[in-house]
């Protein structure tokens, strides 16, 4: 009950300050920060719950952003299918990866991963389409179900937010769900859960492509809301990048890697004029952070919760 | 094929760790509703012996019959749904879950549709009553909301014995469940056991020499992965070869 309770707590914070946000900083700050704590919470599913860490989830990000770019601008296709594309791309190719990285666990799993994104990386780059080093530019936002002009930003806003707390509530609802129960077990004791009779490998599958999904359509929403896909989506940076704001946020707790995001948007935006210092805060920032608070922002305050009643 | 009342056979399994045979042609017949004591100095090869029949490991040569059906080539989830459920040497629990969330881990199972993640977990309270009653029957009802990593270890093993239990397994393995107890969790966890055998089968590995001449009807000793001698526990423990490899080495 208490864990439930804090859910909705957490969930009601994030929707008020979700909903005021467009009015106290620039809306396309905002959309990116949502985007991003979308794409850190389809992370957290797979790392803080199944307990698989993967180095290549740029690959979903950002191969969904050409996607969705690529039926809108090229096929005149509407927003929303855009959307379905990108979840398609990330899912097709969470599938691919995870059927064969999930035979391997930890650090040759996080390697696997790793690799697959690279190549996606390269093929992006060789592909004439994408537009090489300018990226996948002019990507129209369209119309929402055909009337409303997602070029108005505060429309843009709402409907990010919208996709956003429509996915949010997903990844929750997995989580909490019998098959998050299983993901958890299997985390916690993978032979275990095998001499129960678990099919422990379907069961990671299910999460890394549903978490690869998820990613997709962080991206995919991405590339509307900047109107462009380009090749940093897929670099490895991105792949690192979520790690830390997951991290950072707290791992294997609902709220804190869209706080994670939230941190991370905040000091790359905000100290954006400090040029490459801004990569040195943020590692500093995230030493610091896993130093003398381990279990990240909101773990540590969730643990401070609970000593304290 | 195999006679009626055989559960659970091997044929000539083999075992071969890169050049190192840990389990030699061993012949196992477990007999329909005993509870069969699998014994041996350490280093014998019985865990090698539980791992190779639930499937963890591949055996190098040799077959492995339950029910009549050859299991040698299934997968370890299969071996399990078809009630072959195992204890593990060192306590197996899902240490952050509740005692009454380790159960339903279990339960669940048996229940299915666990890839439904769309579904909320309120179907799981379904299961509670059964847990509850799980959780009694290894005297842990007033644990049931506390993180496993939290029990003392002789809880933690009636714990697993418990999450054994509710998949109601026709065959149980386990592998020295009353290793690192003390004199009195020996005890609970021996009667666990004769009470958990009605109705089913049991193959154990066990150091605790009363243990098994208490519960067990058919003693297998192992020795360097082969079966040096087998029968009752009178039997076996007049037998000189056995006293000489297993008791010689114990002492
Ligand atoms: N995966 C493995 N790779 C190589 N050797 C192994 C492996 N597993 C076990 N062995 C070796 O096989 C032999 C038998 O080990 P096993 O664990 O089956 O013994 P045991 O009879 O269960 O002993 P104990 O009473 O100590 O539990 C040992 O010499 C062990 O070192
Ligand atoms: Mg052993």
């Amino acid at each position: 009950m208490t864990v439930r309770a804090r859910a909705v707590l957490g969930y009601g914070l994030l929707v008020g300050i979700g909903l005021a946000a467009p009015f106290l900083v620039y809306p396309v700050f905002a959309m990116n920060v949502l985007c991003l704590a979308l794409f850190a919470s389809a992370f957290n599913l797979l790392l803080g719950y199944a307990g698989l860490l993967s180095f290549g989830h740029a690959a979903f990000l950002g191969a969904a952003a050409y996607a969705a770019g690529y039926v809108t601008r090229e096929w005149g296709l509407p927003t929303e299918a855009g959307l379905l594309a990108g979840v398609a791309v990330g899912a097709g190719l969470g599938l691919g990866f995870g059927a064969l990285a999930i035979r391997r666990s930890g650090i040759y799993f996080a390697m696997i991963t790793l690799g697959f994104a690279q190549l996606v990386y390269f093929l992006a780059i060789e592909i004439p389409w994408t537009g090489g080093e300018d990226g996948f530019q002019g990507i129209p936002r369209g119309k929402l179900l055909g009337v409303l002009n997602l070029d108005r930003p505060l429309v843009m806003y709402y409907f990010v937010y919208a996709i956003f707390l429509a996915a949010f509530w997903l990844i929750q609802r997995t989580i909490a769900s019998p098959f998050g129960h299983v993901l958890r077990a299997i985390r916690e004791n993978e032979p275990r859960a095998l001499s129960l009779g678990y099919e422990v490998s379907r069961y990671k599958l299910t999460a890394f492509v549903l978490s690869a999904a998820l990613s997709g359509l962080a991206g995919a929403l991405r590339a509307f809301v900047n109107q462009f896909a380009a090749l940093p989506d897929l670099y490895w940076h991105t792949s690192g990048n979520v790690v830390l704001m997951t991290l950072l946020g707290g791992m294997g707790t609902v709220t804190g890697p869209s706080v994670g995001a939230l941190l991370v948007g905040v000091l790359e935006n905000y100290l954006a004029g400090l040029g490459s210092w801004v990569t040195v805060i943020t590692g500093t920032v995230f030493v610091l952070c896993v130093l003398s608070f381990r279990r990240g922002i909101v773990g540590e305050v969730r643990a401070l919760v609970k000593r304290s009643f | 094929m195999v006679p009626d009342d055989l559960l659970l056979e091997t044929r000539d399994l083999t075992k071969d760790f890169g050049g190192f045979l840990a389990v030699k042609h061993v012949d196992l017949r477990v007999r329909r509703g005993a509870i069969h004591a699998l014994i041996g100095p350490n280093g014998a090869g019985k865990t090698t012996v539980f791992n190779l029949l639930t499937r963890f490991l591949s055996p190098t040569s040799g077959s492995i019959w339950f029910e009549g059906r050859d299991i040698t080539r299934a997968r370890p989830a299969q071996v399990a749904r078809q009630g072959v459920v195992r204890s593990f040497q060192i306590s197996a629990v899902f240490p952050s879950l509740t005692a009454l969330e380790n159960i339903r881990v279990a339960l669940q199972r048996a229940r299915g549709g666990t890839f439904r993640f769309w579904r909320s977990d309120r179907v799981l309270e379904g299961l509670d009553g059964r847990a509850l009653s799980l959780l009694a029957d290894v005297g842990l009802e007033d644990q049931r909301d506390v993180a496993a990593v939290e029990l003392p270890y002789g809880q933690k093993r009636a714990l697993e014995l418990a999450t054994t239990l509710a998949l109601e397994p026709s065959l149980l393995l386990l592998d020295e469940p009353t290793q690192g107890m003390g004199h009195e969790d020996v005890g609970r966890v021996a009667e666990l056991i004769r009470r958990a055998a009605a109705g089913r089968t049991v193959l154990m590995v066990e150091h605790n020499l009363p243990v098994v001449a208490g519960l067990c009807d058919t003693i297998t000793v192992l020795q360097r992965g082969s079966i040096l001698a087998e029968g009752s526990y009178a039997e076996v423990s007049r037998d000189p070869r056995v006293l000489e490899a297993y008791i010689g080495a114990q002492a």
